[in-house]
Parts: C-alpha cells; structure tokens; sequence
C-alpha cells in the first residue's frame, strides 16, 4: 500500500497533535460501573507512532478500556486526555471531532447494513464533510490494500468474519486517524486471517499511526513482537501493568 | 442554538449519503407519511369548515346589520293607509336610506316554506311588512319607537339585533372551533410523528452506533433523521391535502344555495390556504423529530 492512501485526508485533517505530545494519556483512571470497580489507578502515556497490545484474561476491562480510549465511557476518577484534551471536560460535539482522528475496529464490526462495503468505508468522510471523498481520497486502492476489491458493493451481512474485519479496519483508517484502537480484530478468523490482519496493522503503524491492539491471542502477540517493537500492557486485578518478557 | 442552525443548515443543503444512513423502507415511514396525509385531508375540512363559519358571519352581520322591519297591523280597511303614513314617516327618519313596503306576493313567499303552499294568504288579515334600509349610521330605534308609538301605536320594529347577535356569535364560534381544530390536528401530528420517529430511532440504534462511533456530530444524525421524517411528511401532506381539496371542491358553493352546507366549498383565493398545509405539517414533522432524536442522543456516548 502506498502512503498516498492515507495522505489525503491526512492532509485535510490536520492534527492538533503537539510534537512530542502523548496521543492517549491517563493518570490514576478508574472506572466503576454498578457499584463495583472494574478497572482501577490507571497510568499511561501512548506516545505517538508506538504498537501497544492490551492483553489479559476474558472480563479483565480490555473493551471498557479501550471504550474509554475513545470516549465511549468517561472514567469515574483520574484524568483522561484525549489528544490533550481532557475528556471530563469535553462537549459532545468535541467528542464527535476526537472520534475522527481515532480509527476503532471492534470485534463485532457495526456496520450499516443495508449500505455497501464501500459506502460503509467511505462514511467517516461524509460524517466529517468530506462529500468530495471520491476525489480525494483513493477509496479503490483502500479497499485493494484490504483485499476487498471484489466485495465493494457487497452488503455487510454478506461477507466472512475476516472479510468484515479488513473492512472494519479500512473504515478505521480511512480518516488517517492518529491512532487505530482494534478489539480482538482477530478474534473471529482463522491463523491465515489474523496474520493477514496483523501485517495491516503493523503496516500502519509503520506509516506512523499509532496501534493498540486488545487481544488475548499470544501467538499473535508474539508474532508481532518478532517483526515490531511491540509494548505489551495486561491487565489484571483491575490495574494496568506493563507485561514481562514471558510471553 | 448553533446546533439548530447546523441542523437547519443541513437539511436544507442535503447530502446524499448521510440521507443514505436511515434505511428508507419500515413501518415508520408508512406511518409516517400515511398519518400526515390524514391530517392533510383533516386539516382541508377544519379549514373549510373555519372559513365557511367566518364568511356566514361576515354575510349575516352585513346583511342584517344595514336592515330593519316594521310590522303594521291594523283592520284590513286601515291598513294601507297606515303603512302609507309609516312610510312618510321613515322617509324623514335621520339614518333611513329606504323603506319600501312588501307585496303580497313577497309576504307569502316568506310565509310559503312555513305553512305550505296551499294557504290562501290573500284571504288572510295578515299584518304588512315594511322593509328599512339604513344608511351606514343607522337611525336611532328608541327614537323611532317612540314616533310609531305617538302616531301609529300598532306598529312594531324589528331592528334584527335580537336574532342576529346570536347568530353571528354562533357562526363566529364555528370559525374559532375550526381553528382550534387545526391546532389540535397540528399537536395530535407532532405527537404521532415523535411517536414513529422514536420508533425509527429506536429500529435504527445500530446506525446511531456506528455513527457515534465514527465521529458523526449529534446535528449530523439528527438531520438524517430529520430530512428523511420530514420529507415522507410532506409527501403525506400533499397526498391528503390534493384528496381533501377534491373532496371540498365537490361541495355545494355558495351560489348553489345547498341549506346548511352553503359555502363550505373553498372560493377564489381561499384555496391558497391549502398550499400552506404540506409545509406546515414537514415544519411540525422537523421539530418533532429533532426533539425525539436530540432526547435519544443525549442519552449516548
């Protein structure tokens, strides 16, 4: 895939991005949720152009987590700054305009049904203005990048677990977001298929986006770790710890 | 304030793929648009109705207001010689422009519709009616009344006021109930259409979802929803409203005389009225969607 791919909106964007600044920053978050704490004294500063994995156990927090990463749920204590912005603070519309400059992948997908794969890549420039994107950015040379050339004007529910995810993963980026938060991207597809997956996300991220993966699929995690340097952060017992080398 | 005029902005501007995101088919939009084509039609017959009463009341007021009668009775030998002098004495009334006595034929022509038409009214003694036009001042009736008492004591005057009062109250009623039918018509739409939008909204949380997701600002979904309510709205109305317009237009006129239902057809530029309705009912149809997809928005993250 060629850069240009993402340069267009890039280039129409912008990014508020101060140089040096932290992408994602938290300093003591936690979160509750009926009365009990789920996730809790949270630190950490994503830097931009770094490949983080979230890992740890089914119900440890991995999606509440990365749902607060983008607004999704605002933390019950501790500061959260999106782009340095903090997020207690933050309007609705605000939000709206973050959101843009964050690529999410979940693993369900949400797609809108009844519109076509292109269409559903394409919604993140009608949603911020970009009416023109056929001329502006190179919707055919996303959806070659994620091998879905010939599922262009297929309708969601017609395609595979994989086929859904790389279009979940085209509409994430096709803003040329700052950062792409994935939710167990592979979580649905075979080996094959997540290799696949992961070789996108690590081309981005070689691109300079910045990645977090939440997933608890090691041999994956370990495959990346072979071909990028890889920060790996668990959560367990409610708190976020940096992984050790035992992987 | 902003937000509304992002939104105004929006469905006026249109976008083809943000129209695109509300699936176009679903009970909703049925209901929708076949709830405002009943209101359209329900609105045709409100106004109708509200601009007949006004326009009977208008007529009565005018046509009774400017008149007056004086009923001579006397035995059949006086009696010409009685409605002679009341007469004379009209025409030197302040404020009576004419008087001019009935025929007979006229009398029993009024009389007819009342006691049938075989009825030798000649053979009668009925008492003679005197028709009074006033002059735009009118004359002053206490004051006639007391001349007629001195001089002709039978006779009676009728000024009219004590029947026609009621009865332009009564049609002037008739022109406010038609128009508090139509803001009744208005609410009763508002409530149904936030009814079917909040159905649709509902039906469509997994488009609000990824849109919210993807970064779509509250006043771009609101307008998806808007455009796409008040656009079947507008058709619906304009569906009711041409088949309301034709049901009225099949009505009696008013030159056609047609007892109680006279006039209730539109005339002249009456029927503009009409045209206001489709646009009126998408106004109503916008701000009640927007109110349901603002309350339904609020509560996301």
């Amino acid at each position: 895939m060629s850069d240009c791919i993402l340069c267009g909106a890039q280039a129409q964007q912008g990014s508020d991005v101060k140089s040096g600044a932290d992408v994602i920053e938290l300093d003591g978050v936690a979160y509750s949720y009926g009365g009990g704490e789920l996730l809790s004294d949270m630190s950490l500063a994503i830097t931009p152009g770094a490949f983080y994995f979230l890992t740890g156990p089914s119900g440890a927090g991995k999606t509440t987590f990365l749902k607060m990463c983008y607004a999704a749920l605002k933390p019950t204590s501790g500061a959260l700054k999106l782009f340095g912005q903090d997020v207690r603070t933050m309007e609705r519309n605000d939000i709206a305009l973050v959101r843009r400059r964050i690529g999410v992948v979940h693993q369900d997908c949400q797609f809108i049904d009844h519109l076509s794969v292109a269409d559903n890549i394409a919604l993140p420039l009608s949603v911020s203005g970009q009416d023109n994107w056929d001329d502006t950015t190179n919707l055919k040379e996303l959806l070659a990048w994620v091998g879905l050339s010939h599922r262009a004007n297929a309708l969601p529910p017609e395609l595979s677990g994989g086929e859904r995810q790389r279009a979940a993963l085209a509409r994430a980026i096709i803003m040329s977001p700052d950062i792409v938060l994935a939710d167990e991207p592979t979580g649905n597809v075979d080996w094959e298929m997540s290799e696949r997956l992961l070789r996108l996300l690590l081309e981005l991220n070689r691109m300079g986006k910045t990645v977090v993966i939440a997933s608890h699929d090691l041999s994956l995690i370990r495959s990346a770790k072979s071909q990028v340097q890889a920060r790996v952060l668990r959560i367990a017992n409610k708190r976020l710890q940096l992984a050790g080398a035992n992987l | 304030m902003s937000a509304l005029f992002s939104t105004l902005a929006a469905l006026f501007v249109g976008d083809l793929q943000r129209d695109r995101v509300v699936p176009a088919s679903g009970y909703t939009s049925t209901l929708t648009s076949l709830t405002a084509a009943a209101m359209a039609f329900l609105v045709v017959f409100a106004l109708a109705l509200s601009l007949a009463s006004y326009r009977l009341a208008q007529d009565w007021s005018k046509a009774l207001e400017q008149s007056a009668t004086l009923r001579i009775s006397a035995p059949v030998e006086q009696l010409d010689a009685q409605v002679a002098r009341a007469i004379e004495i009209l025409e030197t009334t302040p404020g009576v422009a004419s008087a001019r006595a009935l025929s007979s034929e006229e009398q029993s022509d009024l009389l007819t519709p009342w006691l049938g038409v075989d009825v030798p009214f000649d053979k009668l003694p009925l008492p003679r009616l005197i028709e009074i036009v006033q002059t735009p001042d009118g004359f002053d009736p206490q004051g006639l009344r007391l001349r007629l008492t001195g001089e002709l004591p039978s006779a009676v005057l009728d000024d009219h006021v004590r029947w026609r009062r009621p009865l332009v109250q009564a049609a002037n009623w008739l022109s406010v109930l038609g128009v508090v039918a139509i803001g009744l018509i208005g609410l009763t739409s508002g409530a149904m259409i936030i009814l079917a939008a909040r159905a649709a909204l509902a039906a469509n949380a997994q488009v609000i979802t990824v849109l919210r997701l993807i970064g779509a600002t509250d006043a771009y979904i609101e307008a998806a929803f808007v455009r796409r309510f008040a656009f079947r709205t507008f058709i619906g109305a304009v569906v009711g409203t041409v088949i309301g317009a034709g049901v009225v237009a099949l009505f009696p006129g008013e030159e056609e005389q047609a007892a109680i239902l006279t006039g209730l057809r539109l005339s002249g530029v009456e029927w503009m009225w009409l045209v206001l309705i489709p646009p009126i009912l998408s106004s109503i149809a916008f701000s009640a969607t927007r109110y349901a997809a603002n309350r339904l928005l609020k509560g996301l993250t």
